[in-house]
């Protein structure tokens, strides 16, 4: 897409993630935002670049049982258990709403099998005001004793491959913290066709009772998110965008526009908001405005300038 | 439902004891479309450390655009507000939830153990602003200890109502729990008991409920990070085999809709 620098008086914060035009850089995290009905009062929903709704899967999921989430400081654990509605209902009660809110909907998808995120996506290809899909790859493959596909580069490359034969919108792979060398999964999903990456999903960490003796989570584990995670988040996006040629989008504790702006100094063309949804329901717009505001008293042609502009 | 987000003033600071405080806050459009049983998610800090909200239940709203939150001293975030001071900002949104599901045609029975009693106020304001026969009604009250119960019977009194009062130490009211009164009193038929406190304490209030063919509606308390349906971490196992969220299914249900263990 051709940006024209018109007369408008408001900032350009006009970004694109391949061929996904977003009008700000600025979207909500997959699981921190419903299926965004929940905060049409508290939210413009039209002020947003992009909303990820909660990842969702073939059949229904019931999730994990309570305790579900506890918190650590300055963050979160979390082991919701991918609890969702499942394609069908998702496409039933929640994409009328979502494609009347004027932004593009990015669907976040998972599976326990290659072939679930396959036939997932064929369900989504007939449903219009979809603009991408986001694939969570970071749930354990049954069929390979439950590694998760994230964790290696070669399972994680066959989830994108299978998606990409059946998409006809733009793949965003959303990437792993959990593993020794991000930058090798990154290429592998980009070789396999990803059209992006997003990253990072959450950090695997615990919290125990120390009385009882017991682990918090009734999973045991969970994935530790929010702003004590975003120095590992940002240290990935930024060797990632080193290695891929693809746009990358970055996640990991941003709760302000300062955070979101080093992201995309670190070299993400777009971010996503998750966890700060949760303690301001209204962050991603107020994120949108401090990106407005930060473009014009630096005098930036276009938030554009920012992305990648890291000197080492 | 209307939901909003305010910078809320700290009004009114009452310490009513050791550990138990409530705070005043004046927050118009909250106040103003709020129902009892509801809650609010209030940010404790200004930084981001402790992190996430924590949910408080109305203890009381009023027409001059304050609501009441009543509160004990338990952990960090809570820590912060007992050290508040009057004329600081807390940023406050709600009202949250579903409340309770009054029934102005029934006899009711208000049945509250510690911070449980924090919403029944606001229940009672409202049953009693009403031209209900308040003539079978009951209120029970009860606490560890004298500081949990004392400093709020008066304005329960203030509407005519019975409050009968329960402390486990027997430092203030009949010595024992609630529930051991509720089982007492002779209920009246057809009555509508609506219960706030500890799990054990409102399985147990079901179970006399059952025995004694009341309905019931209890308000139950989980660890929240969002409370309006968006992060799912605040679920309780339902009767029906699902598990239901308690910031937007509840925090009030009918008892019977719920797993409890006796």
């Amino acid at each position: 897409m051709e940006f024209v620098k018109d007369n408008d008086p408001y900032p350009d914060l006009r970004v694109n993630i391949g061929s996904l035009d977003l009008q700000n850089p600025v979207m909500t995290a997959s699981g921190t935002f419903g299926y965004a009905r929940e905060f049409e009062k508290l939210v413009n929903l039209h002020r947003l670049g992009g909303v990820v709704v909660k990842g969702i899967s073939l059949a229904p999921r019931a999730g994990n049982p309570p305790p579900r989430i506890v918190e650590t400081p300055c963050g979160m654990l979390n082991a919701i258990g991918l609890q969702n509605v499942g394609v069908k209902r998702f496409i039933d009660e929640k994409m009328t709403y979502l494609r009347g809110i004027n932004v593009p909907v990015i669907v976040n998808i998972l599976g326990d099998t290659v072939e679930e995120y396959r036939e997932i996506t064929r369900m989504l290809e007939d449903t219009e005001g979809i603009a991408a899909l986001e694939v969570n790859i970071s749930c354990p493959n049954v069929k390979k004793g439950g590694v998760a596909f994230g964790n290696d580069p070669r399972m994680a490359a066959a989830v994108t491959s299978a998606v990409k034969e059946v998409s006809s919108v733009p793949v965003m792979v959303k990437l792993s913290p959990n593993v020794s060398d991000v930058t090798l999964v990154a290429r592998a999903v980009e070789d396999a066709g990803a059209d992006s990456v997003s990253l990072i999903n959450t950090l695997i960490g615990m919290a125990i009772d120390l009385e009882r003796r017991k682990p918090v989570l009734a999973n045991v584990i969970g994935g530790l998110s929010g702003p004590a995670v975003k120095p590992v988040a940002l240290r990935m996006v930024y060797q990632v965008a080193q290695v891929v040629k693809i746009p990358v989008i970055g996640i990991g504790g941003i709760d302000c526009t300062e955070d979101a702006l080093e992201f995309l100094v670190a070299g993400a063309s777009a971010i996503q908001v998750g966890t700060a949804n949760f303690v301001n329901p209204r962050v991603s717009e107020d994120i949108v405005e401090g990106m407005s505001s930060y473009v014009k008293r630096n005098r930036l042609d276009s938030v554009r300038d920012l992305i990648g502009a890291l000197e080492v | 439902m209307s939901q909003h987000q305010e910078k809320a003033t700290i009004i009114k600071f009452e310490q009513l004891s050791g550990e138990n405080i409530r705070l005043t806050l004046h927050a118009p459009l909250i106040a103003g479309s709020a129902k009892p049983g509801q809650f609010v998610m209030i940010q404790t800090g200004a930084g981001r450390d402790p992190l996430l909200r924590r949910p408080f239940s109305l203890h009381q709203t009023s027409s001059s655009g304050h609501i009441q939150i009543y509160l004990k001293n338990v952990g960090r975030g809570t820590d912060i507000l007992a050290h508040s001071k009057i004329d600081e900002i807390l940023d406050v949104f709600g009202p949250l939830g579903r409340g309770f599901d009054i029934h102005y045609d029934q006899p009711a029975c208000l049945v509250g153990g510690g911070l449980g009693i924090a919403p029944l106020l606001f229940l009672a304001k409202c049953l009693y602003r009403s031209s209900k026969d308040n003539s079978r009604d009951l209120v029970i009250l009860g606490g560890r200890t004298k500081g949990e119960v004392e400093p709020l019977v008066e304005d329960f009194q203030q509407f005519g109502i019975q409050v009968h009062c329960t402390t486990d130490d027997g430092s203030y009211g009949m010595k024992g729990f609630v529930t051991e009164t509720l089982k007492s009193e002779s209920m009246v038929k057809n009555s509508q008991v609506y219960a706030c406190g500890p799990d054990a304490m409102l399985a147990r209030v079901y179970q006399i409920c059952r025995e004694k063919n009341a309905s019931c509606q209890v308000s139950v308390e989980t660890v929240m990070a969002c409370g309006m349906g968006a992060c799912l971490g605040c679920n309780i196992p339902a009767k029906d085999g699902s598990y239901a969220h308690v910031c937007i299914d509840g925090p009030v249900f009918n008892a019977e809709d719920l797993v409890w263990s006796l």
